[in-house]
């Protein structure tokens, strides 16, 4: 199954505004996409398109987390989800 | 033509038509199970619809919002189809049997539990998945809406009462009156319209009776609200409109006609509210409350940090005078490092200056940020304790705010037995603050919240005009002069402004919005009339008619539509 690895880059973490606007591209992406942080077993992984699960997992500017999605458009979706991760969504 | 009379809390005359809040969203009964008519498949179907429909509801209205407030709506809209809530929610219904609406009840609280245990950003969040909740049942029930009623065209809002929540919300170029069933004079639902300058009434009882889009004149002085409006009521509401325009510039200069200067000064929350008051003309603060910094936080926040949220009010008003108040925490503003939510009477309990007396401490590294950002300003900062009750605590708060160097330290005076007993609780401070609210609220033994207690829970009380006139004897009695203030809403009602005046007292402190129209009525009276009307108020048996006497005898205010 095709994985990226992100740095999460808005200041406020992967919450608020940031949150949403991960979880609508998620939503908007044609595969099921999954997010984990880095190191966490694989059957832990959360639905990248619910912003609830977003702001449980909790992650902060600078943690690693980890994408997974399989089928066709699978590695188009997830590289530009990472993009999306390592921008400073607050910044805009 | 049919006539609602309720109490009269913020001026203003106009027309529209009106929408009834909905009901808050009733909890579905625990155990709830799916019709026999509906099977599983067809209730998560509907579920699902239902939470679609919410979610582009929410996200068409954050399309045309703006700022926090769309982002805020975007995130919500996204929680009304979230997966992690509607997979819960489904499998109750699959694997329980659960009504849609009873599961989605259920999968909501868990999410928002959830939330509120992570803390901090997390736990503000959970009370919109709540919100979310609410708003797919009653889309489930085919029921409107919880909430104010999102709308494009202006409307008048009826509801039973409004809470602090609701403000944010609130937006006054659509809503242009508000008329509450139950409240009363110092109620949220008051505080918020003085402060958004809108016409209010509230305890009107029926009114929530009134159908959705019936036309209706408001008269947020007079305390009434009329159906089938005449011509006559007409013509008033659109002499209001021009009377506001009069009534909305302050012109820095509180006076009698006869040239008794009486500064009016502005109640502030923030530095925020003290730039928009510096705008409005208040030649002061009255009243800077200082919970602002501490609400909504878990501990203590830092002396460097107080101080710095200080300085932007003091900085609002360089060379003028920022009368500010320690913190006020308990009763109806808990706190959860100082005050204790389990006490069965809190606004009988350990509250405002009392806290000091359970967590020592917090008042003098308060006093401590005070002293720094005074030290770094140009404001005047007169510095008061809430809550006082005898003249020892006066005497050690003074003590407490010497030792900081704090040079002008004061007392609230909104217990009952400070204003008796004034002058030796006067000896040792430099001032008194009269808190009508509170006194009011104490004085008459009636909850400020109580709709049913409205009429006892005005300062227009011959008791509390009393208890105002004694605060001001002690301070005479005193022998050096001590200004007694008034920080009250009591201050904002221009009619009441003149005879705390008449009683003596030296400054008037209101929401900035009232600062035009109480200087305007000021300005039409000498002292000697206010003090007339001062004895003619305090000789009334009843507040309906110290109420009704004074206004007869200042026609300035029926002609403004004040």
């Amino acid at each position: 199954m095709p994985e990226r690895t992100a740095t999460i880059a808005s200041r406020s973490g992967l919450h608020a505004r940031p949150a949403a606007i991960f979880a609508e591209a998620a939503g908007e992406s044609p595969v099921e996409v999954t997010i984990a942080m880095a190191g966490s077993a694989a059957d832990d992984a959360l639905d990248a398109a619910s912003i609830l699960s977003l702001m449980t997992l909790g992650a902060a500017k600078g943690d690693v987390v980890v994408l997974r999605a399989d089928g066709d458009g699978a590695d188009a979706a997830l590289d530009s989800l990472v993009t999306l991760l390592e921008t400073d969504l607050d910044a805009e | 033509m049919q006539n609602f009379q309720g109490v009269g809390v913020s001026p203003g005359r106009v027309i529209g038509t009106i929408r009834q809040m909905p009901k808050p969203v009733s909890e579905p009964p625990s155990g709830e199970q799916l019709a026999a008519s509906t099977t599983a498949e067809d209730a998560v179907a509907g579920l699902k619809a239902a939470a679609q429909s919410v979610h582009d509801e929410l996200k068409a209205r954050a399309d045309k919002a703006s700022g926090d407030g769309k982002a805020v709506l975007e995130a919500t809209a996204l929680m009304a189809k979230d997966t992690m809530l509607l997979k819960s929610a489904t499998k109750l219904i699959n694997n329980n049997g659960s009504s849609a609406e009873r599961a989605i009840w259920e999968a909501g609280a868990s999410v928002s539990e959830m939330l509120h245990n992570l803390g901090g950003y997390m736990a503000e969040r959970a009370t919109d998945v709540l919100d979310v909740r609410a708003r797919i049942v009653a889309e489930l029930r085919g029921v409107p809406a919880p909430g104010i009623p999102a709308s494009d065209s202006p409307f008048i809002l009826v509801a039973e009462d409004l809470a602090p929540a609701d403000t944010a919300t609130l937006d006054p170029a659509i809503v242009t009156a508000l008329v509450t069933s139950g409240g009363g004079p110092q109620s949220h639902t008051a505080i918020i319209a003085r402060s958004l300058g809108l016409p209010a009434v509230v305890a009107a009882r029926g009114v929530d009776e009134i159908p959705d889009g019936a036309e209706v004149f408001v008269d947020g002085a007079a305390g009434s609200l009329s159906l089938e409006p005449t011509e006559e009521q007409r013509a008033a509401a659109l002499a209001w409109v021009e009377n506001a325009a009069t009534l909305a510039v302050f012109d820095g200069n509180g006076t009698t006609a006869d040239g008794h200067l009486v500064p009016l000064l502005a109640n502030v929350g923030g530095a925020k509210d003290a730039a928009a008051a510096a705008a409005l003309g208040a030649q002061g603060v009255g009243l800077f409350r200082t919970e602002f910094c501490f609400l909504e936080r878990d501990t203590e926040p830092t002396v460097l940090e107080q101080a710095a949220a200080y300085r932007g009010v003091f900085d609002a008003f360089p060379g003028k005078k920022v009368v500010l108040r320690t913190l006020d925490a308990g009763a109806d503003k808990p706190l959860p490092f100082l005050t204790d939510a389990t006490e069965p009477n809190p606004a009988l309990g350990v509250r405002g200056y009392r806290t000091d007396f359970t967590t020592p401490g917090v008042l003098e590294r308060q006093l401590e940020a005070i002293a720094i950002a005074t030290d770094e300003s140009e404001a005047e900062v007169w510095v008061m304790a809430p809550m006082i009750s005898t003249a020892a605590e006066a005497a050690r708060f003074a003590s407490l705010c010497g030792a900081a160097g704090i040079k002008t330290p004061g007392v609230m005076v909104e217990v009952p037995s400070a204003a008796l007993t004034s002058a030796s609780v006067l000896r040792h401070v430099g001032f008194a603050s009269l808190g009508t609210n509170d006194l009011t609220q104490y004085a008459m033994a009636a909850d400020r919240q109580l709709g049913p207690l409205a009429e006892l829970n005005t300062p227009w009380q011959p008791a509390v005009l009393r208890l105002v006139q004694l605060t001001v004897a002690g301070s005479a009695e005193e022998g050096n002069g001590k200004p007694v203030g008034v920080c009250g809403e009591a201050a904002a009602d221009p009619a009441l402004a003149v005879v705390l005046v008449g009683l003596g007292v030296s400054t008037l402190s209101m929401t900035a919005r009232s600062l035009a129209a109480v200087g305007t009525v000021l300005k039409t009276v000498t002292l000697e009339q206010a003090q007339e009307l001062a004895r003619l108020a305090l000789s009334a048996p009843d507040a309906l008619d110290a109420k009704a006497w004074v206004r007869a005898k200042l026609p300035i205010l029926e002609e403004l539509g004040l």
